[in-house]
């Protein structure tokens, strides 16, 4: 018997798509039930009280959630997000139901023994709700009480050798795509680099030390499968500078039709015969290719590498052998200045463990300059607008490559440095009107 | 509901306290087909929605079958994804960034078992809990925030506008009709967790009154001071106000013609809270990508200001999407994403095919890059 009449949820219950309510109604008879003689340590009835806050919430069209205050673990700055309910004594369940971010592994594959463990902790200890998984990447513990955050964390170092994401102004969990696991595009091991990187800033990910939230993602190749370029402070993105490789034979089977085109992406519809010259060659953003006498060619200098020809003829077309990626910096979401897409600071760089050409040369340069001149919550894609590229190209080092524009300025009004004009700014007046009278 | 220890003792918050381990390695949750062809797949092709095959250079196969998940997720439920993983795919599975889950088997036969029993398992109200699809030119699942599930600032509910459009896009997700894929995100607010300003279709719950003042408690509170630097267009400033009983306290004023109603400043200060059931509701933005594929990344544009929220199932807003992804797959050529067909048409023309209302509110207004989204140029069209 359900403790909330949800009359407005309950319409949610129908539909082809997996509810949300139905899943939270099941957690809730389950700790009601109680059949496996659970030990818990928040009220058994959180999730029924859940249903109630949300309920009141789609009756009165605004949460009935309030700030986090400050809650975590000792130590870390991070990792876990306040949650209190505004109307506690309606929904004592819920009165206090804190957040807890749980870092992710890289690439998302789990065995069965890991995520049981896990949701057997959670149970005990914590509401039973998860998100898998939260924007960031990480596995997020939807809702415990106070005394509970420590022992929670114990229990995951303790027992399943598993630490905390991060949250406020830190390094945010790092995350990645499927990679070289599962796909033949990536240009390099997003996981290998993801794992390094979370461990090898384990004190900015769990100590805000940071102007502002700063995050890593890595995307294996140009689709851009995670957003990197669109939602991280340093987007890294797989690329290649070598020839594209042709199975020519392969080529005229899709030409011939025996192959599907777009490793059947399309096939729900019927798009007539395939057409090389209208889907590939036309469509070639550089106009680099040809398809002359049944032979494919690629003017690989002139290529972008925008994936579209390897997407439509993935048997015939591969990446190329001399990978590493790209590197953009500043992307952001709107909040403050409006949304910011990442800024192309490197246009190729190996990715070779352990990284350390990365880490010294692009990193950590970065951080020094926006640990140094960053206001707080101004994320680095704001610093660089309010100081300029020409500063990212100082703290760094890197060369002005006209690869890292659009296009050229279109004002001149040139910023010059003492040092670049001959004889430098100072100047003797007195020797000047001795020529140009007053 | 006695308390048991984990072993930590709060007296002793530094004994035997372990720290900065980081996450599990991503190798030991490898399936054996995965860690050995690892870096030498050499293509992959969609079977059918939402089944997918790799194939590698062992000549080894992977079958992946991508199934819809709600983000929000019981450990019921969890476990019930352990069981059939357990059963079929000795005991390995993914999740995509996109909050979809992954079976992999690798073998052919295995697969349509799978399947099989992944379409049997229903929820009590007769919903799937294990949709297949997502994949190719057709719909994935749409990412999203906390909503009013867990969250002080959203506008709107998450949970439950997705669950809403995927009901109404469902056959979009199982099928694969359209010209390019399309991605529809959520956020449930402007903050935008779930930064969703690069999707096909956004969904973006936005506050429109200016925050409350709580004045008697704002001082003792808030530091006033983070609360006025929180605003990004400087509206807030110190003021003393006189309460009704003739006290005098420090607070502060709010410009709210410059009120972007961000939320920020209640971020910084409980004392200022935006929420409305009037006020708040959804904006629609379209045509944004991250894929590099044709044309570069896009940010999405505003293509509806505001649509009232509609609980529990928000039927003006899975409508307009609705018209939109119809007008999308009737009209863009095979292969062009929904800002790309939107472009080569012209936005006036999108507007007409999606039958939307042009307004004063989608003409950018917010600082200097608004200037260069006005139109410079004679070619337009009538």
């Amino acid at each position: 018997m359900a403790k909330h009449e949800t009359p407005l949820l309950d319409q949610l219950e129908t539909g082809p798509w997996p509810s949300f309510v139905s899943d939270i109604k099941r957690e809730a008879e389950s700790r009601e039930k109680n059949e496996k003689n659970v030990e818990y340590q928040i009220p058994q009835d959180c999730c029924d009280d859940l249903l109630g806050v949300l309920e009141l919430s789609y009756k009165h069209g605004r949460t009935h959630w309030k700030h986090g205050g400050i809650v975590g673990v000792f130590g870390y700055g991070g990792g876990v997000i306040g949650r209190y309910c505004d109307q506690p004594e309606m929904f004592p369940g819920v009165a206090h139901f804190h957040t807890m971010r749980v870092s992710q592994p890289a690439g998302k594959f789990y065995t069965t023994k890991y995520l049981e463990d896990i949701c057997d902790l959670w149970e005990r200890r914590g509401s039973g709700l998860t998100n898998m998984h939260g924007s960031t990447g990480d596995i997020i513990f939807l809702g415990t009480t106070t005394v509970q955050l420590e022992e929670v964390f114990w229990e995951l170092g303790h027992n399943l050798n598993q630490d905390l994401g991060g949250s406020g102004s830190n390094l945010r969990t790092p995350s990645d795509c499927v990679g070289a696991a599962r796909c033949e595009w990536a240009c390099f091991d997003t996981q290998a680099i993801c794992h390094d990187l979370t461990n090898e800033y384990q004190d900015e990910l769990h100590r805000p030390a940071f102007p502002y939230k700063f995050k890593f993602k890595f995307d294996g190749c140009p689709n851009c499968c995670v957003a990197s370029i669109a939602r991280s402070d340093l987007a890294f993105v797989g690329t290649w500078r070598d020839d594209i490789k042709i199975d020519q034979e392969a080529v005229k089977a899709y030409v011939g039709g025996e192959l599907p085109p777009n490793g059947g992406a399309h096939a729900g519809r019927d798009w007539g015969p395939f057409d090389i010259k209208k889907e590939v060659i036309d469509l070639c953003p550089t106009g680099c290719m040809k398809y002359e006498d049944g032979k494919l060619e690629i003017n690989t200098p002139e290529c972008t590498r925008c994936m579209h020809c390897i997407c439509v003829m993935p048997r015939a077309l591969r990446i190329g052998d001399d990978r590493g990626c790209s590197i953009f910096a500043g992307a952001k979401a709107p909040i403050l200045d409006g949304a910011q897409m990442g800024s192309l600071i490197v246009p190729f760089i190996k990715v070779e463990e352990p990284y350390d050409e990365i880490k010294e040369t692009v990193i950590e340069p970065i951080w020094d300059w926006w640990m140094e001149e960053g206001k707080n919550r101004e994320r680095l894609g704001e610093l660089m607008k309010r100081q300029g590229f020409q500063k990212l190209l100082e703290v760094t080092g890197f060369k002005p490559d006209p690869r890292m524009v659009q296009e050229p300025r279109t004002n001149p009004y040139i910023f010059w440095k003492e040092d670049e004009v001959e004889g430098g700014f100072d100047r003797d007046i007195n020797e000047f009107r001795k020529y140009h009278q007053r | 509901m006695a308390f048991i220890s984990s072993g930590y003792n709060p007296d002793k918050p530094m004994a035997n306290r372990i720290t900065d381990i980081g996450p599990r390695k991503f190798d030991e949750f490898y399936p054996p087909v995965i860690a050995k062809n690892k870096g030498k797949w050499l293509y992959h092709e969609i079977l059918e929605p939402g089944i997918l095959v790799h194939v590698a250079e062992s000549g080894d196969e992977v079958y992946t079958i991508r199934c819809g998940g709600c983000r929000l997720m019981s450990v019921s439920h969890i476990r019930e994804i352990c069981e059939i993983a357990d059963k079929h795919c000795d005991g390995h599975l993914r999740f995509t960034t996109r909050n979809n889950i992954e079976f992999m088997v690798d073998s052919k036969e295995k697969v349509e078992p799978l399947k099989q029993d992944l379409l049997s398992r229903k929820q009590a109200g007769g919903c799937f809990k294990f949709p297949i699809g997502g994949s190719g030119a057709g719909i994935t699942n749409i990412v999203h925030t906390q909503g009013w599930i867990h969250c002080h600032t959203p506008a709107t509910d998450a949970s439950g506008t997705v669950k809403a459009t995927l009901d109404v896009l469902f056959d979009d997700f199982v099928n694969m009709r359209l010209p390019a894929k399309l991605k529809v995100s959520m956020a449930c607010c402007l903050n935008m967790c779930g930064a969703v300003h690069c999707s096909d279709i956004a969904i973006l719950g936005y506050h429109r009154k200016p925050p409350m003042i709580d004045h008697e408690y704002i001082d003792k509170m808030c530091e006033i001071p983070l609360a006025i630097a929180a605003c990004p267009t400087a509206a807030i400033k110190p003021s003393k106000i006189t309460l009704p009983d003739g006290k005098e306290v420090k607070s502060v004023s709010v410009n709210e013609p410059r009120c972007m109603f961000c939320g920020n400043c209640y971020t910084m200060c409980p004392s200022m809270p935006l929420a409305d059931d009037v006020g708040d509701g959804i904006v629609l933005m379209a045509g944004g990508k991250v894929s590099n594929r044709i044309s570069a990344p896009k940010f999405s544009k505003v293509v509806v200001a505001f649509i009232p929220n509609e609980m529990p199932r928000w039927p003006t807003m899975t409508d307009t999407i609705q018209r939109i992804v119809e007008a999308y797959a009737k009209d863009a050529n095979k292969y062009e994403r929904l800002g790309e067909w939107a472009e080569r048409i012209g936005w006036e023309r999108f507007f007409e095919k999606c039958e939307l209302e042009f307004t004063h509110h989608l003409i950018d207004d917010f600082r200097d890059p608004a200037y260069f989204t006005w139109r410079q140029t004679s070619q337009f069209k009538f």
